[in-house]
């Protein structure tokens, strides 16, 4: 049953000529009420995963749901399709579950408000954003368990309801939710962000129609689309070949002992369309590292991605979506079967894009990056501050980790950045003073970036020390697999983790663990993985190599990846470097233009000795009838 | 009395304004920069100034100075070689920095990699470590610092910055440090993060320090080089820096804490509409300085202008107060296009500068400017800067053709289109510092200032909704004018951090009150005299758990009379005023600052002679420019023989030597007092 949207006033919407200024004006000042949107938000929330991460996304659409402006694209459609009920005048929309916007949001932690904007009676817009809830209850602090077998485990899910319903405010509604969760005063503050935020834009949307007429920015909505759409068009018919290319990439491993994961896409060009065909990826995990991918929030990967590499000139918004079919087996780790449990699903959103950079550059080495993304390594940190004079009170902390930027075109990654959009780190001093711990190591690794004419960047290696006795869990990959170099740049490093106990003894532990007890003084090195690499190392200057060794962020052991001799303190032995670059140039066969490192037969065989880890098993199917 | 003497030294021309302090009045000049050295150009525009006036430059009792100098030290990466010693385990400190790529989803792809402003070959970690608490964790390794800055001084660096984990706490291990520095590199200048900043952020505060110290010799050599300048031609008066949030300081303190004049020149033209806003009984105003290659927007409230924490600068967010000033790259230069791909009309922020500016300027640009467009509609008539430049009208027509064709839209539709972009543009940015900041624009005037500000600024106002719009007197040179009558300010910040409920006002009273001694100090020692000095405090408060603060200013008898309660009504009304909503959490009181300001000098504007109404003394000639969609006939007025109560119908142009104003059809310009035109509907 679709949605009923009421309207008051019937009159259809006239679509008007439209002059290029007037269209351009809108177009800014939408972009504007998005900058807003954003800035509102990171003011107001509480958690640490919006206000100092970032980690939320806001939403313009017009009247039919299809977005103008944002970055993760539309869903509306899909809600519309599935809600059963009225959409009507002072009506907010609250969800946080999957299953019931075909994966917009992906897993249960993200909060979704929706706001239909009516103006004189008539549906004119749609604003929207949603954020990640640091804890919405469920079996682990921070919801997100790895173990979990259904997302029943994995806190409070939340149907598409009314928070407002004809202006008028459920406040029982909102009591029932934030009842199931650890962090209440989070949520809410979370929450009212978010509603802030659109109501914000929603004001803008309406100034706007004010302004201009509500047919003109009507007909602007549509005709900004239809310019999208044309664009992407144009770019599609040069980038894109008919002959179908296909790229696979893995996530490590589940948590619980099985992988690597696979997933594989295809790219071809029909016509004017381009089809993206997810056949060959492995299906869905028995745990949480699903990750219901929504077509048309690919679509939308897809196009800024195809825009950022060939022309970041262009706006990107809903228009072209008719251009691209995307398939997605069902029943595959990116189309799981409901009750699947969804919340550990950074890993495979991450691994999304590395593919798609794979896919898209291929044919043109010349715009192609490496592999960069990890996922988003998460810790989770929770217990009861025992520091004087905090009266043993409880904590929970989950902080986003940081990798290195691949090498680029355009030159080296930077080191311990966010490929993430707007996120940044938390201050240390930040952490020491609001959470029982001491942040004694917070630097990159070094060698960490993969070799290259373009050096990846290095991972970061950040040492906690607890000084509560607590839980931790993580949340981490590319520990087993490595993010790939290209056109003969080398792999990254990968991610590793050590536990060293406060009488010195180091513990290796896993990437993906839940639960794990933590002692007072002990200390976890949260090591995350480099970018790859990109362009010939041996072409890289020796002066510059032996630069980044003074800088601690290549020593010289690795310098010997560039075909660099160069002692600790960077001074570089140009005599037997030339000879070395020879030696390698002579040993070494044709530089491919992926190194993937070595498959993944080897890297089982070799994994325990290299990670500390015994080697994932290869996972078997099918293991679960899904439940109904 | 004396003179003051206002210099602004701008990347193509250095503005110079006299005022005689008695009488008010005072005389403007221009000269073109020299940026090689800056002084050049500054000498020379004081000897003709002085001529003008009539005076001999020992006249001058205040030369008040607005300057990019730091700025661009920072910006061109030309400042000192720092070197950095920071805590174990923190050596890339400023190489993640917040680890924030801009640029939305995959503007990683194309996000250039930053440098650090202090090189990591020349940063060094140290074995000692404090707490959270302020609690030595670990003693200062003191065998280990002598180590670590005998490298540093091998590297030759120039100047060291100290900046260790929770230093805003105790810095004890910091001054050790700065202690063994002075004895090791006696000749390098030290900077300690907890005496910059002691505030909580380790990256901010690092950044900040390293910011100071790296502009420091900089900004030493240049005062050091003007001063001398200024005694050969005779000058002994006091020289003062304007600081980037539009107080003055003296150039000695700016030498040493020139962290606080990276926005310097912006600054002077907030504190110049401040002036004539006073003058002009208009105390709510937004600016609009227009300028080659962009423009700033900042928003006055009566009389005060916002200000925030940070100063940015490039890509570097550091943390000094500066005025809340938003720039966008929308100017005079901005080039309009057309791109492949979606056909859209774009302009900026690609720019043609000065060099080779706009097709209209005749030195060798090709590209379709801002300027250009305003001349193809007859906005710009004839001659710039007094008769010596003409402009090349053919050229213009000719680029702009070039969007019309790829539009498939009129030339005039063309040109038109194109101003209409730059002042939505314009428009963006003010949204930002007024409706963004929960203010209603309506509620405001907007001030058109800098080359091409009284150009646009009737079209803004009307897209605002903020009315007058003004184009004060000397549009052109109204930075140097701030800089001539604005007052010296200073302030200091602490991190406070604590529960409402956990404080009382008296804590807080006792911490302000010894800030506020401080602040006081350093004023007097700058030569203000004792009485003249006025203190006043700013609490940074927050629902404990947000990451972001509001600013509440207020005065000790505030805070005895209203205590706590009062702050936290006032933070409430401001949260509910920004942000829609409250919340039931309790408060954090974050940050205190004191701020000591002398007295604002009394500076009236002179008046000018009254008219009957009628500019016709001012006319010049008749007119035709392109508006509203068709050729009109208007007229062009000359600036200088307007009279005061004049009323100019739109639609009109009014010339002076360094500006133009446009009145738009439908809108009237009505001459003040002192000269300003105030352009409202009819």
């Amino acid at each position: 049953m679709p949605a009923t949207i009421v309207q008051t006033n019937p009159v259809p919407f006239n679509r008007v000529a439209i002059d290029p200024v007037t269209l351009d004006i809108i177009e800014n000042a939408l972009r504007n009420a998005r900058i807003e949107m954003d800035a509102t938000l990171v003011r107001t929330a509480m958690s640490p995963g919006i206000r100092e991460q970032g980690d939320a996304f806001p939403l313009i659409a017009d009247h039919t749901g299809k977005m103008i402006v944002g970055q993760f694209g539309s869903f509306i459609d899909g809600f519309l399709r599935n809600f059963d009920g009225t959409l009507e005048d002072g009506d907010l929309i609250f969800l946080s579950d999957p299953y019931s916007v075909d994966g917009a949001i992906s897993h249960s932690n993200d909060w979704l408000v929706l706001l239909p904007v009516f103006k004189d009676g008539r549906l004119i817009g749609y604003t929207s954003m949603f954020g990640h809830q640091s804890d919405i209850g469920g079996k682990v602090v921070g919801s997100m368990p790895i173990n979990a077998h259904a997302i029943f485990e994995e806190g409070v899910r939340i149907p598409p309801v009314k928070l407002w319903k004809q202006g008028a405010f459920n406040a029982d509604l909102l009591k029932l939710v934030l009842h199931q969760t650890r962090k209440p005063d989070w949520c809410l503050a979370d929450l009212n962000a978010l509603i802030a935020s659109c109501r914000v834009a929603a004001r803008r949307v309406i100034e706007m129609a004010e302004r201009f007429g509500d047919d003109v920015y009507f007909s602007a909505t549509q005709e900004l689309l239809a310019r999208n759409h044309r664009a992407m068009k144009a770019l599609i018919g040069m980038a894109i070949a008919e002959q179908p290319v296909s790229f696979e990439d893995y996530i490590c491993d589940d948590g619980m002992g099985a992988g690597p994961y696979r997933i594989r896409c295809t790219m071809h060009r029909e016509g004017e369309q381009v089809v993206l065909d997810f056949d060959g990826t492995d299906p869905q995990s028995a745990a949480s590292i699903n990750f219901y991918l929504n077509e048309n929030m690919f679509k939308m990967f897809f196009g800024i991605y195809m825009i950022m590499v060939f022309d970041p000139q262009i706006l990107f918004n809903d228009g072209f979506y008719d251009l691209i079919d995307v398939r997605i087996p069902a029943g595959s780790l990116l189309k799981p079967k409901f009750p699947a449990a969804l919340s550990g699903r950074t890993h495979a959103l991450g691994r999304i894009f590395d593919i798609l950079g794979g896919l898209l550059g291929q044919k043109t080495p010349e715009f192609l990056n490496a592999a960069g993304f990890s996922s988003s390594p998460h810790l989770f940190y929770a217990g009861n501050d025992t520091r004087a004079d905090r009266g043993g009170e409880w904590f929970q902390l989950f902080q986003i980790g940081f990798g290195g930027i691949p090498g680029r075109p355009m030159g080296d990654g930077p080191d311990g950045h966010s490929l993430w959009p707007g996120f940044t780190n938390v201050p240390n001093e930040f952490l020491e003073r609001y959470f029982p711990l001491r942040i004694e190591r917070y630097e990159c690794a070094p060698d960490s970036g993969g070799a290259g004419l373009h050096r990846g960047g290095d991972g970061i290696h950040m040492t906690y020390r607890f000084l509560s006795a607590g839980v931790i869990a993580i949340h981490d990959d590319r520990w087993f697999v490595p993010p790939w170099g290209v056109n003969g740049g080398k792999p990254g490093g990968r991610a590793r983790k050590i536990l060293e106990k406060a009488d010195g003894t180091m513990q290796i532990v896993g990437n993906k663990v839940e639960d794990l007890a933590v002692e007072a003084d002990d200390q976890l090195h949260f090591i995350t993985w480099g970018g790859g690499g990109w362009g010939d190392p041996l072409d890289r200057d020796p002066a510059l190599v032996g630069r980044e060794i003074r800088e601690g962020l290549v020593t010289s052991g690795g310098a010997l990846a560039y075909g660099v001799v160069a002692d600790a303190t960077g001074t570089v032995d140009a005599a037997a470097t030339e000879t070395l670059r020879a030696q390698i140039r002579t040993d070494r066969g044709p530089l491919a233009l992926f190194d993937f490192g070595p498959d993944i037969a080897a890297l089982r065989a070799a994994c325990l000795d290299e990670t500390g880890l015994p080697a994932p098993v290869q996972p078997q199917w099918p293991h679960l009838a899904a439940a109904e | 009395m004396g003179y003051r003497l206002g210099v602004d030294v701008g990347g193509t021309f250095t503005d110079l304004l006299l005022l005689e302090t008695g009488t008010g009045a005072f005389w403007r000049h221009k000269t073109p920069s020299t940026p090689h050295d800056s002084s050049v150009g500054i000498l020379n525009g004081v000897t003709a100034i002085c001529a003008a006036a009539g005076i001999a430059p020992d006249a001058i009792a205040y030369f008040l100075h607005g300057t990019t100098v730091a700025t661009n030290a920072v910006l061109e990466g030309k400042g000192a070689k720092v070197g950095l010693v920071t805590t174990e385990g923190y050596r890339h400190i400023m190489q993640i920095a917040r680890s924030f790529v801009p640029g939305g989803l995959a503007g990683w792809i194309i996000w250039p990699k930053p440098q650090p402003l202090a090189a990591l070959e020349h940063t060094v970690t140290v074995k000692g470590r404090i707490g959270a608490d302020g609690r030595e964790v670990r003693p200062l390794d003191e065998d280990d610092v002598r180590t670590q800055l005998g490298l540093l001084k091998a590297a030759g660096v120039e100047a060291v910055t100290v900046s260790l984990i929770n230093a805003y706490v105790n810095g004890a291990h910091e001054a050790r440090i700065g202690a063994i520095a002075r004895e090791i590199m006696p000749d390098a200048p030290v900077s300690l993060s907890h005496e910059v900043l002691p505030e909580m952020q380790e990256y901010e505060r690092t950044l900040t320090t390293v910011a100071n110290a790296a502009v420091r010799p900089i900004v030493g050599k240049y005062v050091a080089n003007l001063r001398t300048r200024l005694a050969e031609a005779g000058m002994a008066g006091n020289l003062s820096l304007l600081r980037s949030d539009g107080g003055l300081m003296s150039a000695h303190k700016a030498e040493t804490q020139p962290v606080n004049i990276l926005m310097s020149g912006p600054a002077g033209g907030v504190t110049g509409a401040i002036w004539v806003g006073r003058n002009a009984g208009i105390r709510n105003i937004m600016t609009l300085d227009v300028g080659g290659t962009s423009t700033d927007v900042a928003l006055i409230e009566n009389l005060e202008p916002r200000r925030q924490r940070t100063t940015e600068v490039g890509h570097l967010s550091v943390r000094a107060s500066a005025l809340d000033v938003k720039t966008v790259g929308a100017g005079g230069g901005s080039i309009a296009y057309v791109p492949d791909l979606t056909g859209a009309l774009r302009v900026g922020p690609q720019s043609a500068g000065a060099v080779p500016g706009p097709v209209a300027y005749a030195k060798g640009g090709t590209a379709p400017t801002v300027t250009d467009a305003n001349v193809v509609l007859g906005y710009l008539p004839e001659n710039l800067l007094g008769g010596t430049f003409r402009l090349d009208r053919a050229g213009a027509r000719a680029a702009v053709q070039t969007i019309a064709d790829r539009l498939g839209i009129g030339l005039m539709e063309a040109a038109r289109g194109i101003i209409d972009i730059v002042n939505e543009n314009m428009f963006g940015a003010l949204r930002m510092i007024s409706v963004q900041q929960g203010y209603d624009p309506r509620d405001f005037a907007l001030m058109g200032f800098g080359g091409a500000g009284p150009l646009h600024v009737n079209a803004v106002a009307r897209l605002m909704g903020s009315w007058p719009a003004i184009s004060p007197v000397s549009p052109g040179v109204l930075c140097a004018l701030g800089d001539a009558t604005t007052r010296m300010r200073t302030e200091t910040a602490r991190s406070f951090s604590r529960l409402a409920a956990q404080t009382s006002a008296e804590d807080l009273i006792a911490v302000l009150d010894e800030m506020a001694a401080q602040t006081r100090a350093e004023l007097i020692a700058d030569g203000v005299p004792e009485a003249e000095v006025s203190s006043l405090f700013e609490v940074d408060v927050r629902y404990a758990g947000q990451a972001f603060e509001v600013p509440l200013t207020i005065t000790a008898d505030d805070l005895r009379r209203d205590g706590m309660g009062g702050i936290l009504a006032r933070f409430d009304a401001e949260h509910l005023r920004l942000f829609t909503f409250n919340m039931e959490t309790p408060h954090e009181i974050v940050n205190l600052r004191a701020v000591a300001q002398g007295q604002v000098p009394d500076l009236p504007a002179p008046q000018i002679a009254r008219g009957d109404g009628n500019p016709r003394a001012a006319f010049m000639r008749e007119h035709v420019m392109w508006m509203d969609g068709r050729e009109q006939t208007g007229a062009i007025y000359d600036r200088a023989r307007l009279r005061a109560g004049d009323v100019i119908q739109g639609p009109a142009i009014v010339c002076e030597m360094d500006s133009t104003t446009l009145i738009e059809t439908g809108c009237v310009g009505t001459v003040d007092a002192c000269g300003n035109i105030l352009i409202t509907l009819a």
